[in-house]
């Protein structure tokens, strides 16, 4: 206000003749007075105490509607959809009419394939009489069943009614199993958790916890389902499985049920084993890969090929790496082992040593269905998680207590008598096998006599024979000669084994020889080794 | 495993005797292991005479019969117990052969496959059907049997909402038009895997329109007719002759003779080219022992009574009395304002419970009744929608059912099921908001009424409540029909009760089971509280009906 007035008076210095008092009052009359008026007004608004100074705007709650206009464009940059930049080629979505024209397109393939004139095999034998497991007429022929594995005979005994009773202990069985079928029906009528537990079930799940001196068993009401429920029960995603390259499918399919990091090794190679289980661990260490379940699955006697699995090594190899051991036990329960146990006992592990052991209850026990024994924390376990446990109806009681009675019987002098002269018979036939049979080689010979296993299989002989050497339907063809002859000339049944599309292991074709408690009570070892010797002559020599 | 342990004596209750109409349930007590989680249950020795409703005994073949169980035991006497081979490997006898001959001819398709477990049946059959390049299209609720099968198969799966057909065939539509993932290249084939009745819902599978649906996109059709078979349509031939579809549209027809014909196995049965590609690769028929001789004559024998070959016609009776059972029990329970779900002629009948605390008392309670019913809560159903579930038998008389029907409509008083009556309806979620909104927003931990009854629970901090409950649940368990059962009136009755008697020990017994209780769900009260004037009006409401059988099996 100061400084222009100034500045007007010398102004007013340089034009003498105005006054220069009248000049200054004209221009604040003139010039300043609104504009004081004008900032007096504004002043009144803006200013403290004004309604529009802050101070007032936040005395009135004012900060509300800034906070709520904050709000409000946070809302709406929240609710922004994303940016997205356009993809080149971004398609529009099919229409109904596109749909409907693919639909119509849409050519299946039938359900199942035709079974093809290579892959079709002659039906399987029809069993037309049974006289006992052991003895039965096949194709209007009497002879001895070397397909069935039921080892000890104990759940098949001659019929009161076709013959007189051969031994006492087939009929003990069948008493057995008669008088549940009169008490308790044939079905179980439901799940084992649902009204499906019968008191037999208990009894024998006791019984062969007992004789396997473990802690605990459980059964299953089937053989292939025991085993692909085991596996998914204790290992899933991200667990290790090592597997022989040569198991069964119960045991590939269990494998894949649980979805683990499968590995395999040789078959029947403990070397092999080894570098395995070393490469894991150095992968897992090198990777820093978090502790997960890891289990050895191999079985005691490979059904596919007869062999016996080197168990001791393996037993001691997991112990070294910390794996834990899964054996399959069905080809060499009840036979296999000072009494009976299995190869685990017969390779000299003590019961607790193995986690986990796998039967057939179809094998020496002569009934239907499998079992698991181990510590009562793996049985436990698979009381809520074994699928084939929890969501399959029970064995069926009369198959329960045929079971616990040939399990009773296998426990007594007279069954540990059986199983021994089983075992002494197996071992006279491999090695008469082993070699000297023109045209056949005996799988798993390589091992030495010494093995006990009671399942044979006899493989064509490289180069040897009727198209020896050439497609697996030649060698096939070659192998039925020799089983028909077998049953034909020597009154001997015996199968060739047949592999799913589904297994992913196919072995050669061979003929399978059962050994059972008729073929070493009756001393027939050497007839056997003798007609297969025959056989093999004639058909292998003849058809070239 | 420690929640297990304490609510373990409700499931794998083991039984004495043929799983008929009345069962001897083996009786069992807590034995106090080294740990909690290792505590084992041990057997009194004493028997308990129960009502069956829970075994899959459809037709009543379950417990010996005039006409099936002289016929098994001359066959295992002809045959043996075990023929101990596959069927490709000698396992095959004549029997074997007529039995699938007959279930074709029974189910009118070209051909047949028997196998000897229910479960494999789908877990081995179905992995041949599936391969790499399959779609399969699953109901969300299928068995898991086949999901093991589709699984061990390795093709694609899809699952659709439970009996949703218009699901399905968006689903279809879509999978058809887009191909298979990454590569989009057509599918080869797509399966659609349904079941007839499903065991946990009782509910049938609307096959004509799925039938319709296949037909129209060129997919195929498998149908697990695990519980229909025998016990749907009226000559029990399945839910193809319940729902009117010809068997030879199904592509795969599953079944089991585990439940309507009281044997043990399955078939898969369609045209003779699929049985013959079965006999050629499936493991089961290649690996797995054979259906025991025993167990194929029971098939036999049972199937031909259904189809009246004895000249009699009892077997048609039993279809009957089997639908005329489940039809009435259904309607009864419908009346009592239960949530029941399922088809009218099924035989499965589950009760919602909504309240998995409640499941093991109930159980319970209708153990000390003496009927042995299945509850069914996580996993196996959803963790809101665990129910009870009552299997109707055809050789259950009226009388079995009316006495059932009232132990279930006390229970239903005291535990407050009847969830239609309370206008909450719906289940789940919306169901239970409802419910609650009505009774205004009370927090219940304890329904009411249940306050008396059940079993203690061991845990430690109702060391005194356990100790005052002592002489009820011993009587409880004895089995003296009536004690204890029933609790409190309807209502509101037991949680008044609770509050007026002003009891400590009751305020702490439930304080305690809101804190520590998950699984017996209740503690019971204070001595003192079961014989109040309320408690006595609702011992009176118990009805002093009890069968002739249990009062024989009490003396």
């Amino acid at each position: 206000m100061r400084s222009p007035a100034l500045s007007l008076n010398a102004l007013a210095g340089s034009l003498r003749d105005l006054d220069a008092a009248q000049i200054i009052l004209a221009i604040q009359a003139l010039r300043l007075r609104p504009i004081r008026e004008a900032w007096r007004e504004f002043w009144d608004i803006f200013g403290p105490g004004g309604k529009l100074h802050p101070g007032w705007f936040i005395e009135h709650q004012g900060h509300l509607f800034i906070e709520g206009g904050l709000m409000a464009i946070i809302l709406v940059l929240f609710f922004q959809s994303g940016y997205r930049p356009k993809k080149e080629q971004e398609e529009e979505p099919l229409t109904e009419k596109e749909i409907d024209e693919l639909c119509r397109e849409w050519k299946p393939e039938p359900l199942v394939p035709d079974v093809t004139e290579e892959d079709r095999l002659p039906d399987p034998p029809v069993i037309e009489e049974w006289e006992s497991s052991h003895w039965v007429t096949v194709a209007g022929r009497r002879a001895l069943n070397l397909a069935a594995a039921d080892f000890l005979g104990l759940g098949n005994d001659p019929a009161v009614q076709v013959a007189p009773p051969r031994s006492a202990r087939g009929v003990r069985v069948r008493a057995a199993a008669r008088a549940t079928v009169e008490r308790y029906g044939v079905g179980s009528c439901g799940p084992r958790g649902f009204y499906g537990t019968f008191d037999v079930h208990l009894q024998l799940e006791h019984d062969l916890a007992a004789f396997m001196g473990e802690e605990e068993a459980i059964i299953y009401s089937y053989d292939i389902a025991t085993i692909a429920s085991v596996i998914p029960a204790f290992a899933s995603r991200a667990d290790i499985l090592v597997m022989d390259e040569g198991c069964s499918y119960p045991i590939q399919q269990g494998a894949k049920l649980s979805r683990a990091r499968v590995y395999t090794f040789r078959h029947n190679d403990a070397a092999d084993l080894e570098a395995l289980l070393e490469r894991i661990e150095a992968e897992e260490r090198r990777e820093r890969k978090p502790l997960v379940r890891k289990m050895i699955v191999v079985e005691g006697v490979y059904s596919n090929t007869g062999e016996v699995a080197p168990l001791k090594r393996i037993h001691e190899l997991k112990e070294r790496h910390k794996y834990r051991l899964c054996v399959e036990e069905t080809h060499s329960f009840g036979v296999m082992g000072p009494t009976g146990r299995g190869a685990c006992e017969a390779a000299g592990l003590r019961p607790g040593q193995v986690e986990i052991i796998c039967a057939s209850m179809s094998g020496a026990l002569g009934s239907v269905g499998g079992f698991c024994v181990g510590h009562s924390e793996v049985c436990d376990h698979q009381r809520l998680c074994g699928q084939g446990y929890c969501f399959s109806a029970s064995l069926p009681p009369y198959l329960a207590t045929a079971a616990i009675e040939a399990l009773r019987i296998l426990g007594t002098p007279d069954g540990q008598l059986l199983a021994s002269k089983v075992r002494a018979a197996s071992s006279a036939l491999r090695a008469a096998l082993a070699s000297g049979v023109p045209g056949l080689r005996l799988a798993g010979a390589a091992a030495g006599p010494g093995a006990a296993s009671p399942v044979l299989h006899l493989h064509l002989a490289p180069g040897a024979g009727a198209g020896g050497g050439g497609g697996g339907a030649a060698a096939a063809g070659a192998l039925r000669r020799v089983a028909d002859a077998l049953l034909n000339e020597h009154g001997l049944f015996v199968v060739m084994p047949r592999y799913s599309v589904l297994d992913e292991v196919h072995p050669p074709p061979s003929v399978k020889i059962v050994v059972n408690a008729a073929l070493a009570e009756e001393g027939r070892v050497e007839q056997v080794a003798h007609a297969v010797r025959e056989a093999a002559a004639g058909a292998l020599l003849s058809g070239s | 495993m420690r929640l297990c342990c304490r609510i373990q004596d409700c499931w794998n209750r083991p039984i004495a005797s043929a799983p008929g109409a009345w069962i001897d349930v083996m009786d069992r007590e807590d034995i106090a292991g080294k740990y909690k989680s290792t505590r084992k249950l041990g057997f009194t020795g004493k028997l308990q005479r129960c009502l069956n409703l829970g075994s899959y005994n459809y037709l009543g073949f379950a417990a010996a019969d005039e006409y099936c169980t002289p016929r098994v035991i001359e066959t295992m006497g002809q045959w043996g117990i075990s023929t101990c081979s596959s069927r490709a490997e000698g396992g095959t006898t004549p029997l074997h052969q007529e039995l699938e001959e007959l279930v074709a001819e029974f189910l009118g398709v070209e051909d047949a496959i028997t196998y000897g477990m229910g479960f494999a049946t789908n877990s081995a059959s179905i992995p041949a059907l599936c391969d790499r390049g399959t779609l399969v299209l699953s109901d969300a609720l299928n068995h898991t049997s086949i999901v093991a099968g589709v699984k061990a198969g390795g093709a694609a799966v899809k699952v659709f909402r439970h009996n949703n057909v218009r699901h399905l065939e968006s689903l279809l539509r879509f999978h058809i038009a887009e191909g298979q993932p990454r590569t989009h290249r057509p599918w080869k084939k797509i399966i659609i895997i349904v079941e007839g009745i499903y065991s946990m819902e009782g509910e049938a599978t609307p096959l004509a329109a799925i039938v319709a649906l296949k037909k129209k996109y060129g997919a195929y059709l498998y149908l697990d007719e695990a519980h229909s078979i025998g016990a749907m349509g009226a000559t029990g031939r399945g839910l193809c002759e319940h729902a009117g579809v010809d068997p030879r549209d199904v592509d795969v027809l599953m079944g089991t003779f585990t439940k309507s014909f009281g044997s043990a196995g399955g078939y898969v049965a369609g045209s003779k080219r699929l049985v013959d590609f079965l006999r050629r690769h499936s493991p089961a028929h290649l690996y797995a022992a054979s259906i025991a001789p025993g167990a194929a004559k029971q098939i036999i024998s049972a199937l031909k009574l259904i189809r009246g070959d004895d000249g009699s016609e009892r077997g048609a009776a039993k279809i009957k009395q089997l639908h005329d059972n489940s039809n009435y029990v259904r309607q009864q329970l419908l009346d009592m304002g239960l949530h029941v779900l399922g088809d009218w002629d099924s035989p499965v009948i589950p009760i919602m419970v909504y309240h998995i605390g409640l499941l093991a008392t109930l159980s319970r309670m209708l153990y000390s009744r003496h009927i042995a019913m299945v509850v069914v809560g996580f996993p196996a159903t959803p963790l809101l929608l665990c129910r009870c579930r009552v299997c109707i038998s055809a050789s259950h008389t009226r009388e079995d059912l009316d006495y059932a029907l009232d132990a279930i409509r006390d229970l239903v008083r005291a535990a407050g099921l009847d969830y239609a009556n309370k206008g909450g309806g719906g289940g789940g979620l919306r169901g239970a908001w409802r419910r609650w909104a009505k009774g205004g927003f009370r927090l219940r931990l304890i329904p009411d009424g249940l306050l008396a009854g059940g079993r203690p629970h061991a845990g430690k901090g109702v060391v005194a409540a356990t100790a005052a409950a002592g002489p009820a649940s011993r009587r409880s368990s004895d089995g003296a029909s009536s004690s204890c059962s029933g609790g409190g009136g309807a209502g509101d009755g037991g949680s008044s009760c609770s509050s007026s008697s002003g009891s400590v020990s009751a305020e702490t017994s439930r304080a305690s089971s809101v804190a520590g209780s998950w699984g017996s769900g209740v503690v019971v009260a204070d001595e003192k509280l079961l014989v109040g004037p309320k408690e006595a009006a609702a011992l009176a409401c118990i009805p002093a009906v009890v069968p002739a059988a249990i009062k024989a099996a009490v003396a």
